[in-house]
């Protein structure tokens, strides 16, 4: 017991929450773009793990060059959010049963590959991943400076402007002449290309591709969302805390202090719903959030 | 209707199509394939009795889906309600006397299972009732939490050692089958079109159901009325007793204890059961039908392509649906949604809190 307490006071313990709340914090922001649009971006779990293959196909036919690894990923990612953003933004479709759907079609997609292309239905083969230290990969520092670019083109630029208008009151930038689908469509692409390196980061800290390895990330990025206030910098504190609740249950199965493993794993889960009890009614949701909008 | 079977046939379309290029992209041949499918499920007495036993759970998770989208809520907790349900239902079947009588000992084992699915998507009503949190993100984390947990249980407590199952339940409290040669397909059958003919009741001819039917056509109005807490709490509740009989299936009629991971696939599958039958109950056990024959033909060839094709269709047909559904609604009526699905007043949170900043 002393010495899981001591473990967590140690800079490797941070570091590991830095690293693991990564993929988090990516897919929060990624979600607070789309859902500022007005698009409920339920589809971020399908794009995280879609993302985690096409990096780990493009580490493994690369030889291990991370720029094609992220090329692949956040390819992956933003093909994912296309096809989203054509059944929710061109056809109307209702986001919340369209964004499950994504993620059923990933969740069949990625192993159905994974037999096709490499003959195996849990694991892809072994690829080299970032490895090396945390703090000395670019990627780290590339998503650090992320969460002050979103921050500002969301709340300080022309284009976060009309983001944050089509999602409050779509037909008032309607009538200004801002073309509210395709800013939508702008919005949910970013939302897939964020998301994305999010997956990539998930498959290139370890070296293989796991069968639903995204284990309900999307979802609990959507709760860091709605935590964080939809606002991009509080959405990834919000994440930090989710990072910092599955570093503590490792390290718990590590130090193993008498809980069972199967019992510890669920605790992220329950903290996501105890956070989403207790923060939504406080936050404020875009007004448009979740409506199609239509024209005429 | 016609817009209906329209909308249904386009979904049917685009599956087909979509699974086609799939298996070109394999290297295999769409028409083998789907040659193959028929003549693994349609095409012998064995096969068919295999699609009945599969699409008897979708029946169940068919109606559990729609029951919530009737009154606009989106239960995807189908799948944690089932696996809580089949396990609760062997562990009454093991722990009941064996000199009961058949019949009620089948009754309270599915009971049983009903009520921990009850509990469970239940939980999920509260939450958002009470604290306006939303039912997807809450169902889906039950998923996960009530996986690893009865993975804990039966290894801690219920699993017969060295194996990943539970205790036989006894003699009285299993299904008979329906004598089908050999396949697994068993009288659950008819409890669950049985369940499917209640809920058509009991929305088309019932006070209560003609009151959760008008939640879900007009939250507001319901919420002036004071009675949407109770309909949403109680809409899920029966969505997920409807998705916790499955163990009456899987456990009392086929495998007679529960094993991890046992009917897994049939809570999710059930979304597009729901949406392909329309959100009625007649639909749904068309819809399952078809649903289950896909499912058993996925195992068919899966020499030839991997089974997760099946997973893949069932996904492009709710993407189509919801879409085509959407788009056609707009072109004739403006306003019409894919599902009848409102966003809820007040316990719909997301649009509510906003409400309330600006009001």
């Amino acid at each position: 017991m002393a010495e899981f307490l001591v473990s967590l006071l140690s800079l490797t313990f941070l570091s590991q929450v830095l690293r693991i709340t990564m993929p988090f914090a990516l897919a929060a922001m990624g979600g607070v773009v789309s859902e500022r649009s007005g698009v409920i971006n339920i589809a971020l779990e399908g794009i995280l793990l879609m993302s985690a293959f096409g990096a780990a196909v493009g580490a493994y036919d690369s030889d291990g060059s991370m720029f094609v690894a992220l090329l692949y990923g956040i390819g992956a990612g933003v093909a994912t959010a296309a096809l989203y953003a054509l059944a929710v933004v061109t056809f109307q479709a209702d986001q919340i049963v369209s964004g499950v759907a994504i993620n059923m079609l990933a969740y069949g997609v990625t192993p159905f590959l994974l037999k096709t292309f490499y003959n195996s239905s849990s694991n892809s083969p072994k690829f080299q991943g970032f490895g090396g230290k945390l703090f000395s990969n670019p990627v780290f520092w590339l998503a650090l400076a992320l969460v002050f670019i979103v921050h500002v083109v969301v709340t300080r630029t022309r284009w976060g402007l009309r983001v944050r208008a089509v999602g409050d009151n779509p037909n008032a930038a309607h009538t200004l002449g801002v073309s509210v689908n395709a800013i939508r469509w702008q919005a949910v692409l970013t939302s897939g290309a964020l998301a994305g390196l999010g997956g990539c980061w998930l498959v290139l800290s370890g070296s293989s591709f796991g069968a639903e390895m995204s284990a309900g990330r999307g979802y609990i990025a959507l709760a860091a969302v709605i935590m964080g206030s939809w606002r991009p910098v509080w959405a990834c504190a919000a994440s930090l805390l989710f990072g910092f609740a599955e570093a503590v249950v490792n390290n718990l199965q590590t130090y193993a202090i008498g809980i069972p493993n199967e019992i510890t794993q669920t605790f992220q889960y329950v903290l996501t719903m105890v956070i989403l009890a207790g923060f939504i009614g406080r936050s404020r949701a875009p007004a448009d959030l979740g409506k199609p909008f239509s024209a005429n | 209707m016609k817009r209906e079977a329209l909308t249904i046939a386009f979904a049917m379309a685009v599956a087909v199509l979509a699974g086609s290029l799939l298996i070109w992209f394999t290297g295999k041949s769409p028409l083998e394939v789907y040659g193959l499918l028929l003549e693994k499920t349609w095409g012998s007495s064995y096969g068919i009795g295999q699609v009945l036993f599969k699409t008897t759970p979708l029946i169940l998770t068919g109606l559990a889906v729609s029951v919530a989208f009737k009154v606009g809520l989106f239960n995807i907790g189908a799948e944690g309600q089932l696996a809580a349900g089949s396990f609760v239902t062997a562990l009454c079947g093991a722990a009941l006397p064996a000199s009961l009588p058949g019949p009620i000992a089948v009754a309270l084992c599915v009971l049983a299972g009903m009520l921990a699915g009850a509990g469970l998507a239940g939980l999920a009503g509260v939450l958002k009732t009470r604290y306006g949190a939303h039912e997807v993100i809450n169902t889906i984390m039950l998923n996960f939490i009530v996986s690893a947990m009865l993975l804990w249980a039966g290894n801690a407590h219920f699993f017969v050692k060295y194996t990943t199952h539970t205790q036989t339940v006894s003699d009285n409290a299993t299904l008979r089958d329906l004598g089908i040669k050999g396949s697994a397909a068993n009288t659950s059958l008819l409890l669950a079109i049985g369940l499917a003919v209640a809920v058509a009741y009991f929305f088309s001819r019932t006070r209560r159901g003609f009151e959760w039917r008008a939640v879900g056509l007009n939250p507001r109005a319901a919420q002036n009325g004071g009675v949407l807490a109770g309909v949403v709490i109680g809409a899920m509740a029966v969505s997920g007793a409807l998705a916790g009989a499955v163990g009456a299936n899987s456990v009392l009629g086929y495998k007679h204890y529960y094993e991890q991971g046992i009917g897994s696939g049939a809570g999710f599958m059930g979304i597009a059961v729901a949406l392909l039958g329309r959100n009625h109950p007649a639909g749904i056990v068309v819809a399952a039908l078809l649903m289950g024959t896909l499912s058993h033909g996925g195992l068919g060839v899966a020499e030839l392509v991997p089974k997760e094709l099946v997973q893949i269709l069932q996904a492009v047909i709710i993407l189509t649906v919801a879409g085509t559904a959407a788009y056609r609604g707009r072109a004739v009526k403006k306003g019409k949604s894919a599902v009848p699905m409102k966003p809820l007043p007040d316990t719909g949170a997301q649009s509510s809190a906003a409400e309330r900043e600006h009001g």
